[in-house]
């Protein structure tokens, strides 16, 4: 009886111990990219702070873009008893599409983007970043002088594309008479490039700079350098040039994951997207002090206009 | 007698097994850097077996890795044979692979027995036009193919990003934040899985291959040529052999081959293409570690199977090892150099053993 | 959109080319000087990713961008002598080693990165330098005379590449082993300490490469920082046809093509984004058809070399 009741408890504490959410996350660049990686990365930190290590614990494989690689390592987590397994990257929907209705009783979660797939085992998750863009639009219109603002894109798709247009309809909405100067250098990981197209948005008279993804860590040093100023995107660029960096939309993906987690556990698997904006607090607009009371005004304004729904990040 | 024999089986095999020694050395430089990362090396290189060959699904794991470095190692060898260097295999692969995909997505419903093998040839076709302009640069205007053919993997990506983002555009991606891929072709094209994991038909047309170059190469007028050009390219031209014709052909079934690695990635394994933006996205770098996989298989169609699978199992094995003791992706790409470094010299070893070998028979003749 | 032939334009486009040129034109004459003497390096991008990382990583801790050039000096000089060693004394096929060291640098350079510095800051490294009355003249002085050391070292390093090759003993012997390594031996000329010479060189010259990035122009260093620039590299010396002036040519022809299409999608000229990054690499090719004489490579390029074999 003795005995019984001691297994009893070792299976109820084994049981315990085991009750952590383990979740599993492929990511195409460096953990710390001050970008797209990072800003899931720092996300998954935030929950596991929160809720413990002792109940959430998550593994990664950072640095994976070989779509084919990322596949394996999907199928390999499906197949070891994860609660939730997460494609952070677009390109990932193609496998993941595949491999998904092979474990039916496993979750999953893929972003950026808006499908899927009708599957009731995926969530979608993506970005409002035209509403970010827009915001950094108006700041950028707000604070030229020149009346030229420099882009420098990665490839014109996606969570870039979609920040890009969002800001250009918010600077020449702030300012109609606003040049919008974009490059788009072709890759995610030329960073001489960019940081050439930054150069050439400042001879072209630009005094205001952005860009999307991971490879602009060159531009904002062209910015640091010129004396120009630089808003950022997916991540806080701050550090990294605090004197000339004056606003950020940083992705906060815990509003999202958050709520995913709990259906898990409740045991809905997927079956709907997810998308995080100003609104949810998902977008967070962290507007430096070096923007000035004009700017940071006009960016409230804009904030509350998109949240309301009487602003279009994309127009009409 | 029978000593002798077993003599000359003891030096074969060793003389097999040296890259394997070569590349446990490599991995045992790998243990230290693990240790420094804070990592277990043996719970990590058993991650890399078990990942390798741990289960079903580890094997068809590696065997689908292994698919394209074989084919692209080919292709390599033909390249190599008539001493021209190919490092032009991502951007083969790339054409090869969109040509293909277009065929898939323009004949969605005729009958998978006509558009498979269609494909597959048009894949083939695609990588011999990229690979025969670096040839017909070579020939005609003296373009040297290292230089074209590195240009011209840059241009194949950006061609891709081009025509995945535009023309070649999934219709329902058609929206602000478009994601770069094609429609996912038809399922009936999927190319048949041998057993059911991810293992599909590509590897069997892969090894069915090697033999069809082995005969190309050793029992044709053309492998003739080819091999005479890459010997001796004077003393051909006196035989005979156009150069310029042969390395042009050359090098059009070099690409070709790898276009043909390209098109049954996306027949076997992703159904539809996706961009990243970079060639290795969607090649895995294939197009470079063909190369390498044809170099340890000594240049020879037959012993680039074997070559390509372990070196397709070390990186299968590689990527589960990163997950499971959680060290950087950086990490499996330093091994990877380690590897072909010490691989690629332990040659030396080989060659020196050969030479004694052939001394050792002039002696005792 | 702007006239496309006003001066700012003009000026602009040649300042980025000459800019952009200078790590292909480091990268390039060390390429030359190994190719020269018989050896082909592909690992030349992965010499520049370790030696921009370490030379970032010395400005951000000690400060002083001169201190990081020698670091990557030093740098790019061991990877040299290792290539050397694999490539030389282990007779290995080159362009697999070249691989090999390239994934090499491309894995280490990252690993560190992650391992002591983790998130990308900026750095103060080599400022632009305006040369005192020359950068001045109007026009001219804004391209060629304002820009970083760095860069002004690497049209510096032309004529001297040409004259140590083309004038010196050392210059000779390294024809002469690329050419006919057998002859030269016999002559007493060694083949091993040539070769070895000319990849230290190539070594040093690709580390100083990497820096010019990490710490002259870009100031900052990301995983792959280079993105592929030491095959470009190796592309440019084929174009060059093994000759200094010529390389410049090409990474000049490279580089210009790049900056203005950088230029045409700034100023919104209608064409695809993709399309427009495709120009230089498509132009390269497009100008050597046109140009490319009947230069023949080092007859034993490639080729190892042993005595008595």
């Amino acid at each position: 009886m003795k005995r019984l009741v001691v297994s009893l408890c070792l299976l109820l504490g084994l049981a315990w111990a085991q009750d952590a959410f383990k979740v599993a996350v492929v990511m195409p660049s460096a953990t710390n990219d001050l970008a797209f990686s990072e800003s899931m990365y720092d996300s998954l930190l935030a929950i596991q702070e929160e809720m413990g290590a002792d109940n959430f614990e998550f593994d990664y494989a950072d640095g994976t873009f070989v779509v084919d690689d990322a596949a394996a390592a999907i199928r390999d987590w499906a197949s070891q008893g994860y609660d939730l397994i997460i494609a952070h990257g677009s390109q990932y929907g193609a496998p993941l599409q595949e491999i998904a209705p092979d474990f039916p009783d496993v979750s999953f979660a893929w972003g950026t983007a808006g499908d899927t797939f009708g599957m009731d085992n995926v969530y979608a998750y993506e970005a409002a970043s035209d509403q970010g863009g827009y915001v950094n639009g108006v700041i950028a219109a707000t604070l030229s002088k020149s009346g030229i603002i420099g882009v420098v894109g990665p490839i014109e798709v996606g969570d870039a594309k979609l920040y890009v247009d969002g800001f250009k309809i918010g600077a020449t909405a702030t300012n109609p008479e606003v040049q919008v100067n974009v490059n788009y250098i072709g890759s995610f990981g030329d960073v001489a490039l960019a940081t050439e197209a930054a150069n050439t948005h400042a001879e072209a008279g630009a005094d205001v700079l952005t860009g999307s993804a991971q490879m602009v860590v060159g531009a904002i040093g062209v910015a640091k350098e010129r004396g120009l100023l630089w808003l950022g995107t997916q991540a806080s660029q701050t550090e990294l040039a605090p004197e000339i960096v004056v606003a950020n939309q940083v992705y906060d993906w815990t509003v999202i994951l958050k709520p995913i987690i709990e259906q898990v556990k409740a045991g809905k698997l997927g079956g709907e997207a997810y998308v995080i904006t100003l609104e949810n607090g998902g977008l967070d607009m962290e507007i430096n002090d070096n923007a000035g009371a004009d700017a940071k005004a006009a960016a409230e304004a804009a904030i509350s206009g998109i949240i309301d729904g009487s602003i279009a990040p994309l127009g009409e | 007698m029978q000593k002798r024999l077993n003599k000359r089986l003891f030096d074969r095999l060793f003389d097999a097994s040296l890259p394997i020694i070569a590349a446990l050395f490599a991995l045992a430089v790998g243990a230290v850097m693990l240790l420094l990362l804070g990592a277990n090396p043996l719970e990590g290189y058993a991650a890399l077996l078990e990942g390798a060959f741990g289960n079903k699904n580890a094997w068809a794991d590696t065997i689908v890795k292994a698919t394209p470095l074989l084919l692209v190692g080919l292709g390599i060898c033909i390249a190599f044979r008539a001493g021209v260097i190919n490092i032009g295999g991502e951007g083969q692969m790339i054409m090869g692979a969109l040509a293909a995909t277009l065929v898939g997505i323009r004949l969605p419903s005729w009958p998978a027995w006509f558009v498979v093998p269609l494909a597959l040839i048009v894949g083939f076709l695609g990588g011999a036009i990229w690979g025969g302009i670096a040839g017909f640069l070579k020939a005609r205007f003296n373009v040297n193919e290292i230089l074209s053919t590195i240009m011209m993997n840059v241009i194949a990506v950006q061609l891709m990003n081009f025509l995945l983002r535009g023309p070649m555009i999934d219709k329902e991606q058609i929206g602000a934040a478009a994601i770069p891929q094609t429609a996912r072709l038809a399922r009936a094209f999927d190319l048949p899985r041998l057993v059911p994991t991810r293992l599909h038909l590509g590897a069997a047309i892969a090894v069915l291959l090697a033999v069809v170059v082995y005969v190309l190469l050793w029992r044709t007028s053309l492998g003739y040529r080819i091999r005479a050009v890459g010997l001796n390219a004077f003393a051909s031209k006196y035989a005979g052999i156009s150069i310029n014709r042969t390395i042009i052909l050359s090098l059009m079934l070099s690409g070709a081959f790898c276009g043909l690695a390209g098109a049954i990635q996306v027949y076997g394994l992703s159904h539809r293409m996706v961009t990243d933006g970079t060639a290795a996205g969607f090649t895995g770098s294939a197009g470079f570690n063909g190369i390498v996989a044809a170099l340890f298989g000594q240049l020879h169609p037959i012993g680039t199977i074997p070559a390509s699978f372990f070196f397709g199992a070390l990186l299968v094995g590689a990527t589960k090892m990163q997950r499971a003791v959680q060290v950087p992706a950086a990490l499996v790409i330093t091994l990877n150099g380690l590897i072909v470094i010490f691989v690629v010299s332990s040659e030396l070893w080989r060659r020196r053993r050969a030479k004694r070998r052939a001394l050792q028979k002039m002696v005792d003749a | 959109m702007q006239d496309f032939l006003d001066w700012t334009v003009v000026i602009g486009i040649l300042s980025s080319g000459i800019r952009l040129a200078t790590p292909y034109l480091y990268a390039a004459i060390g390429e030359t000087f190994g190719q020269r003497s018989g050896v082909l390096n592909l690992g030349v991008d992965g010499i520049m990713l370790l030696a921009a990382f370490s030379s970032y990583f010395t400005v951000l801790t000690l400060g002083s961008p001169w201190l990081g050039l020698l670091v990557a000096i030093l740098v790019g000089g061991l990877m040299g002598i290792a290539m050397g060693f694999i490539s030389i004394t282990l007779q290995a096929e080159q362009g697999i080693s070249g691989i090999g060291v390239y994934l090499f640098g491309l894995g280490l350079s990252d690993l560190l990165f992650q391992k002591f510095v983790g998130t990308a800051k900026a750095i103060s490294g080599f400022k632009e330098f305006p040369i005192p009355l020359l950068s001045k003249i109007p026009f001219f002085g804004d391209i060629f005379f304002s820009q970083s050391v760095l860069v002004y070292g690497a049209y510096l390093l032309i004529p001297l590449a040409w004259f140590i090759l083309n004038k010196t003993t050392f210059g000779l012997n390294i024809r002469a082993v690329g050419e006919n390594p057998e002859a030269a031996d016999s002559l007493g000329v060694s083949v091993q300490k040539t070769r070895y010479l000319t990849l230290t060189l190539g070594g040093i010259l690709a580390g100083i490469a990497g820096a010019s990035l990490s710490i002259a122009l870009l100031n900052v260093f990301q995983q792959n920082l280079t993105n592929g620039m030491g095959f470009i590299a190796v592309a440019l010396v084929y174009f060059g046809g093994w000759r200094p002036f010529y390389v410049l040519l090409g990474s000049l022809i490279f580089s210009f093509v790049n900056a203005l299409q950088v230029w045409m999608q700034v100023l919104g000229v209608p064409i695809p984004s993709d399309i427009a990054v495709m120009m230089p690499y498509v132009l390269t090719i497009v100008v050597l058809i046109f140009s490319a004489g009947r230069v023949r490579p080092p007859a034993a390029l490639t080729k190892t070399y042993e005595r008595g074999s």
